[in-house]
């Protein structure tokens, strides 16, 4: 994987990020705001997964049918997504049709409608999405934990948004969101596939760089204080199964913690995007009996975030048992020094994910536009450098650290259906 | 910018490399040394096809069990060998086949194949295992007996493929599950596995011949006398009249609904022509023409769609939405309606070209990755579809026509005979 990338800012202020790859005819452009359901004050929750939706519904001069036509018509593939952090948007086309992509998203990012009968429509759309995922066990509990974990910090609540807001929120306010975050000096164009970079580079002058920058946002932060004692909460709902999920307060991205910690993880759960069948969980609650499964997940985030484990409990066994050898597990990491093989082993597994990774284009702009969100692209080219650097010293001390009862949220799903 | 794609860039005949090894396993390579890893997958004809209704999951059980114990080594240590390089391997089976599939950096491929053809050759089936991983297939059970989605799929299989092998789970019941033996999944593995029909395909930093080399290193010793061939599928039951079903899920918040018939086969000439009239009724942009009605004009649904299952045997061809159940039956209408215009007035000239220009223009994306590859050389192999398929898949889209299509839909849509299968409250 080549690691040079071209850096730009705009006159208006919009970071171009540009990155060659021949392998394939292929070009994925992301366009990255920094704006997510942090920015939310309460009321408004949900408001920026929703003004994404209203971008679909079209500008002047891209109607929103003919927007989604024209894309799959040159067989491209285009989506977007909102997280805690960011909202962003992308399209990979084939190498010679990047043009259209590239002229879109100048153009909504000034130009959009927000017509208040789409507006109407994708009210009763997005409620219907929060429908369907409060069907599932998993989001409702999840959902719970951020609520208990997050008192003062907006990652409090679901990026879908409450439903209480999504029945409120009105034409004006989203538009007034759209025109306070969307602009030029809030915004990352990450550009990877076959183009040059400097013709590439011209283009995007020529379309974005007459945008008018506007008021940089402020940021919505109300930094959480200090957990002081465990929080346990169990929530009801239908079904045979019990979820329990564990969440530890974890350090930011940037923080000299993420990385040991990283490593800490993938001991404890497997590495991303790998099978996990031999991590110290599933060998102590899995291969065991107690539970029938186990798995991890922190987030890259800005502000100080999560690290959630979760457990689908074994039918035959009590909760709190699970959660004791959960703790045996941790204390064995607190109190005894891993080996450096388990280090390298876990290096290893993110080589692989690393070249794994390296075979899709529209996966390596995304981690140019996402490491830009809260850190930069250095971030990720020292990644494995990072982690190789993780001494066995390393990890104990931030399982002390992080991994405390006191600081930690645990909360139950209790099915209400047979066998619970 | 990289000329546009020429037709040697694609997969065929010249870099599609295929061997059959004496014991009757075809090997398909292509290489790509873009990046230092390898996709590999395939499969071997030993489904669900084989499962008693009283042991309903057995073929299921039976690969998920094919890792955790051989007679050369434990389940931990199986996976401690494959995760401690960052590989991965896996099991899955489906009605006519048991499928695998992984990946690894190229310098430990010799040792995914190594596992590959221990899991398949010598299965252990340890007793502690087997219960642990009976446990687990009942939990999913569990949960899947809760999804929505998971039960309007099974309800309207279970209603278009009647006293048909396509209509019932291949995961099983609780019920069947529980009735599965040890001695059970040995004689499944016994009879069923073995090397004649089996399909490995591998893509990626390695040269055909090296890569053909390490399978028949490690499953060319592979000899099973007498492995039994797949019965032949019954023939269909004609759906006579729309039928429809409601599966009582209390506590949802959501409905999900399937509304369908039967669709061609894989290997049907009307094949290219079912597959891009289902794109405008319920895939192109939004999701085509339901998503437009269902999702972008009414407001009901956040995911509304069509899709064209089609495999060796009959397919199916359906709609799927997730509603408010309130709207449960405004929903149904609307996809009706849809169906009936797409059956009366098929597709509009500007509709096809569009459908046809995204088949052909989103090629080179499924093929960007490795597994992509993969998956693309599998079902040439698989459906007969020659070699040299997708340089001929340009000409293949752009000969179908408006008629074709009104032809294909008029010959499976009977709007006065669908299935619905309906999940929640």
């Amino acid at each position: 994987m080549t690691k040079s990338i071209t850096q730009v800012t705009l006159k208006n202020g919009l970071l171009v990020m540009l990155k060659e790859i021949h392998t394939a005819p292929i070009i994925s452009s992301w366009i990255w705001y920094r704006v997510g359901s942090r920015d939310e004050p309460t009321g408004k929750t949900g408001i920026s997964h929703w003004t994404e939706h209203m971008q679909f519904k079209g500008t002047k001069k891209f109607p929103a049918n003919m927007l989604d036509k024209v894309i799959s018509r040159l067989g491209g593939h285009w989506n977007a997504s909102t997280s805690h952090d960011s909202t962003r948007y992308y399209e990979t086309m084939p190498a010679d049709k990047i043009d259209l992509a590239l002229r879109l998203e100048a153009d909504r990012m000034t130009n959009s409608i927000f017509d208040a009968k789409d507006v109407a429509s994708e009210r009763t759309v997005i409620i219907s999405e929060r429908e369907g995922s409060e069907n599932d066990p998993m989001f409702r509990l999840g959902e719970a934990v951020q609520n208990y974990a997050f008192r003062v910090h907006p990652y409090h609540h679901e990026v879908i948004g409450d439903m209480a807001d999504l029945r409120a929120i009105s034409r004006d306010d989203l538009y007034t969101h759209y025109r306070t975050y969307y602009t030029p000096n809030n915004a990352v164009l990450a550009i990877a596939g076959d183009f040059e970079t400097k013709s590439m580079l011209e283009r995007v002058r020529s379309l974005f760089e007459r945008i008018p920058k506007g008021i940089t946002p402020p940021r919505l932060a109300r930094p959480e204080p200090e957990q002081k004692g465990e929080l346990r909460f169990s929530i009801d709902g239908s079904g045979e199964t019990t979820f329990i999920q564990i969440a530890y307060h974890f350090p930011n991205a940037t923080d000299p913690d993420y990385f040991p910690l990283q490593v800490l993880d993938s001991l404890l759960n497997g590495a991303s995007g790998l099978s996990y069948k031999t991590s110290r969980l599933y060998r102590a609650l899995v291969d065991k009996g107690y539970a029938v499964d186990v798995s991890g997940y922190s987030d890259a985030s800005i502000d100080p975030s999560l690290y959630r484990i979760t457990i689908t409990k074994h039918p035959e066994r009590k909760v709190e048992q699970a959660i004791s050898i959960l703790d045996s597990e941790i204390m064995k990491l607190q109190e005894k020094l891993v080996s450096k093989d388990e280090i390298n082993r876990a290096l290893k597994q993110a080589r692989a994910v690393f070249a794994y990774g390296s075979e899709n284009i529209t996966h390596q702009a995304f981690w140019m536009g996402y490491t830009a969100m809260f850190s930069t692209y250095d971030w990720f080219i020292t990644y494995l450098n990072k982690l190789a650097r993780v001494t066995p010293q390393d990890v104990q001390r931030v399982a002390q650290k992080y991994l405390q009862p006191a600081s930690r949220v645990i909360g139950f799903y209790n099915p209400k259906g047979k066998g619970g | 910018m990289a000329k546009p794609l020429a037709k040697q860039s694609l997969p065929g005949p010249a870099d599609i490399h295929k061997t059959v090894l004496s014991n009757g396993i075809t090997v398909l390579t292509r290489s790509n040394f873009n990046s230092p890893s390898v996709s590999m997958g395939g499969y071997l004809p030993a489904g669900a096809l084989f499962d008693p209704d009283h042991k309903l999951g057995l073929a299921d059980f039976v690969s998920s069990s094919l890792m955790r114990g051989t007679q050369m080594q434990t389940f931990d240590e199986i996976y401690n060998e494959l995760e401690s390089v960052g590989a991965s391997l896996g099991f899955d089976s489906g009605v006519h086949n048991t499928s695998f599939g992984g990946r690894t950096l190229v310098e430990d491929l010799p040792l995914l194949l190594k596992l590959l053809a221990e899991s398949l050759q010598s299965p252990s089936f340890p007793k502690d295992e087997v219960e642990r991983l009976r446990a687990q297939l009942l939990t999913g059970l569990a949960i899947r007996g809760q999804d929505t989605a998971d039960m309007a799929d099974m309800t309207f299989d279970q209603m278009l493929f009647q006293e048909h092998p396509y209509g019932r789970p291949s995961d099983g019941f609780p019920e069947t599950i529980q009735s599965i033996t040890r001695k059970d999944m040995k004689e499944f593995h016994r009879r069923y596995f073995g090397p004649k029909g089996m399909v490995i395909a591998i893509v990626g930093a390695v040269h055909p011949k090296k890569a053909v080399e390490e399978v028949e290193r490690v499953l060319s010793g592979w000899q099973v006398p007498g492995q039994v061939d797949a019965p032949l599928l019954p023939p269909l039951k004609p759906v006579r009249q729309t039928r429809r079903h409601h599966h009582t899920l209390k506590g949802k918040s959501q409905s999900d609904l399937v509304i369908g018939m039967t669709g061609p086969r894989r290997k049907d000439p009307e094949y290219m022509a079912a597959s891009l009239g289902n794109s405008v009724l319920g895939q192109f942009g939004m999701m085509g023409r339901i998503g437009d009605v269902v999702r972008e004009k009414s407001g009901l649904a956040y995911y509304a769609y069509s899709s064209l299952n089609s495999g060796v045997g009959p397919g199916s061809w359906e709609v799927n939405a997730g509603v408010n159940p309130a709207n449960l039956m405004r929903a149904i209408d609307l996809i009706e309606k849809e169906l009936r215009r797409f059956v009366k007035n098929g597709v509009t000239k500007e509709e096809l070209a569009d459908s046809q220009a995204n088949y052909i223009g989103r090629l080179p994306l499924s093929l960007e990755s490795n597994s992509g590859v993969v998956s693309a050389i599998l079902n040439i192999h698989r459906y007969d579809l020659g070699m040299d398929y997708y340089q001929r898949y340009e000409n293949l889209v752009r000969s179908v026509t408006r008629e074709d299509v009104l032809e294909t839909a008029q010959k499976y849509i009977d709007p006065d005979r669908l299935v619905i299968a309906t999940a929640g409250p």
